[in-house]
């Protein structure tokens, strides 16, 4: 069984601010890290190579640095990295990312099941997932918690609803999001850090995808696009309290009676 | 191709140059300036650093806007109840619908469920277009695609609104790819522009911003907004729209999933259901600590959600969760304690009736919301609330 891995590399203090005066963006610390959510995505593709005999492939689009969350996946025992990564990719929304994912898929090896996290820490939409499979012309299946069987034909999983729980058995190739509670994922090793040091990550870039139309990729191939970005406003009215404890509980306490809460 | 051009010649300061952008997407390579694939389009450095950085647009398929009419409500339901998102959508739908003199148009697709679209007109509805199909009895992705995709090549809507639901969260991105068209998750504020251009606004990169979001030439216009972030209308006395049943090619709902089993998980009461809600921040210490908060809550008849990093450190239930990423709630009173007031968090509980904060650092964001800001310790002043309660 071939498995594709989509992982992201996400900042790693994700406290971006605006400053109210100048408007710009202040980002405290720039180190990042891998897409927690995608942990949970690699574990879920090591828990099925225990079981079935199984080659995982993980792919990420990002600039060059993307390179050392592959490396880390290599450390969790993932087989093979590749990098989707060209400046032509630069400003993608929802829909360029899902497509040039989709195309950088195609230059991999066959998959029979695509695995994506539940969502990202920062672009934070649920939505790539499900447009990777529709550009592939797969099925998927989102918020998946539990893997049930898995063959060569088929994989059975439970999908998480609101209110109940609904077990879909799917054709592959096929593509699921993963909730976090479907594993717990393991930490790096540092035998497989030696033992994967140089092993190869493959590049693809524009040039090597099938469609060479790059206006599909990018911000030209974003239908989407950030008209202005601003600092959240308030407008209730609104008073503030100070005092000890002892005060400050006591006023809060009769606030509560006087608007009949208690 | 649209970029963003860099004027070398006028760059005096490189360093200064290159720290504008937030997300270190632009470097120096052998003397020049340059955008790496990093670029988020955020275009702070067009703003703050005109002469330096311009936007260049790229040429666009132009659409013939005109094509396009209505503003569509998905209709979430299961077997037949419909998700009270539903007509929270609708009544957004209507509010826009009346600027542009637009009508409001609901898609219903499901198994036996033609009987159900009346309720949906009551809420101002102008049409509901229904399929009713034994395939579409399940939540299943190639169907219900293949549905939506047939209802917008017969319609041609504007604009379509999808609740942030487990269904519409799968459903909206699949539907959006195969029309390669623009879809904004979850967004907190919509309206719509003469030319009937959506505008969408919701938090983004992952910090303390909001960003304003258009889709200028692709339609149909997608975005899905979560439950409880609009209102409703009232119910009409008086039915003015129709129901129009459509049919479709049974062969075009194929599927590659069964659905075996569907198993009722053991109901509780979600905190989208509470009129009182007592929030626990990262403020709290130790586990142990919450005992306080839900001493509060249990007086107070309400109940107890939480942050992030609470979940994170295992403390609490992420269906507890209040936030971007958790449960959006609309309660009556809502008191946070400990709670620093994260856009993130924040964007799921603004719209609470009255809000109470406990915070002891004056500065903290949750007092930008809160009105009742309480500049205190809560280990202080909750122990003396609860006294005198
Ligand atoms: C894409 C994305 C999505 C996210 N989604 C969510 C989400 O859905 N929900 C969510 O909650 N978070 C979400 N987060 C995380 C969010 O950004 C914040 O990190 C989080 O909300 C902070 O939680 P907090 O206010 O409890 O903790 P902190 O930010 O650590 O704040 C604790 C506060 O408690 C105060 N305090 C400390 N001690 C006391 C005391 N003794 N008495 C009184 N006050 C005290 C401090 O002054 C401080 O303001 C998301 C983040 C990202 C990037
Ligand atoms: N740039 C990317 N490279 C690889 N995978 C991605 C990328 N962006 C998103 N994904 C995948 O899609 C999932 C959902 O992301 P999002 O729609 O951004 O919340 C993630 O958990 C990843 O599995």
């Amino acid at each position: 069984m071939n498995i594709t891995v989509c992982i992201k590399q996400v900042p790693g203090t994700s406290e971006v601010e605006i400053d109210e005066k100048t408007g710009n963006l202040i980002r405290e610390g720039i180190d990042s890290k891998m897409n927690p959510f995608d942990l949970h995505a690699i574990e879920t593709a090591l828990k099925i190579k225990e079981q079935e005999d199984s080659e995982i492939s993980v792919i990420s689009m990002g600039p060059p640095q993307a390179l050392d969350i592959i490396k880390e996946a290599y450390m969790l025992g993932v087989d093979n990295g590749y990098l989707l990564t060209d400046r032509k990719f630069a400003g993608a929304d929802v829909l360029a990312t899902a497509y040039a994912l989709s195309q950088g898929i195609e230059q991999m090896k066959k998959y029979d099941l695509i695995i994506c996290g539940k969502m990202t820490t920062d672009g934070d939409t649920a939505q790539v997932g499900p447009e990777i499979a529709e550009f592939l012309d797969i099925p998927h299946v989102a918020n998946v918690k539990k893997i049930l069987d898995i063959n060569s034909k088929s994989i059975t999983v439970e999908m998480d609803m609101p209110e109940t729980v609904e077990i879909q058995k799917v054709t592959l190739p096929c593509l699921i999001t993963v909730e976090k509670e479907i594993c717990q994922p393991r930490l790096p090793s540092y035998k497989l850090k030696l033992a994967t040091s140089e092993r190869k990550i493959e590049q693809i870039t524009f040039d090597d995808l099938k469609d060479n139309d790059a206006t599909n990729f990018g911000l030209d191939g974003s239908p989407t696009q950030v008209l202005d970005i601003f600092p959240p406003t308030s407008d209730k009215t609104s008073e503030k309290w100070e005092g000890n404890g002892k005060e400050l509980g006591e006023k809060l306490a009769n606030k509560l009676k006087e608007m009949k809460f208690v | 191709m649209a970029y963003i051009k860099i004027n070398q010649d006028n760059i005096k300061d490189k360093n200064k140059a290159i720290k504008i952008c937030p997300f270190s997407a632009i470097e120096e390579k052998n003397g020049l300036i340059n955008i790496t694939s990093g670029c988020k389009m955020c275009k702070i450095c067009v703003k703050q650093m005109p002469d330096i950085y311009s936007f260049i647009e790229g040429k666009q398929s132009k659409i013939n806007k005109d094509d396009w009419k209505g503003i569509t409500v998905y209709v979430d339901h299961v077997e037949g109840d419909i998700h009270p998102v539903t007509y929270e959508l609708i009544g957004k739908a209507k509010e826009m619908a009346k600027k542009i003199n637009h009508p409001v148009y609901c898609l219903f697709s499901g198994n036996n469920i033609k009987h159900k679209a009346e309720e949906i007109l009551k809420y101002g509805v102008d049409e509901v277009f229904v399929y009713d199909n034994e395939e579409l009895e399940d939540f299943r992705i190639e169907p219900y695609t293949a549905v939506f995709e047939d209802f917008i090549n017969n319609v041609q809507p504007t604009i379509i609104l999808v609740g942030g639901t487990t269904v519409g969260r799968s459903l909206a991105p699949r539907v959006a790819a195969r029309f390669k068209t623009g879809l904004t998750a979850d967004c907190t504020i919509l309206d719509v522009r003469e030319n009937t251009d959506l505008d969408q606004i919701r938090p983004a990169f992952g910090g303390n911003i909001m960003a304003h979001i258009h889709t200028p030439n692709h339609r149909p216009q997608f975005a899905t907004v979560r439950y409880k972030i609009f209102d409703a209308p009232e119910k009409l006395q008086k039915i003015n729209g129709k129901i129009t049943e459509c049919k479709i090619d049974v062969e075009k709902l194929k599927s590659n999933i069964e659905v075996l089993e569907i198993k009722k998980k053991e109901k509780v009461k979600s905190i989208e259901e509470a009129e009182v809600i007592v929030v626990a921040g990262n403020g709290i210490k130790k586990e142990t600590d919450l005992k306080m908060i839900h001493q509060l809550a249990d007086k107070l008849g309400g109940m107890v959600a939480t942050t992030r990093p609470l979940i994170e450190a295992g403390w609490t239930e992420a269906k507890d969760q209040i936030g971007l990423s958790g449960r959006t709630v609309k309660p009556k009173l809502i008191i946070t304690c400990g709670v620093s007031g994260s856009i993130q968090f924040v964007a799921g509980m603004n719209s609470s009736d009255v809000i109470f904060a406990i915070n002891n650092d004056p500065k903290a964001q949750i007092f930008d919301v809160a009105n009742y800001g309480i500049v205190g310790d809560l280990y202080e002043v909750i122990p003396e609330l609860l006294k005198k309660m």
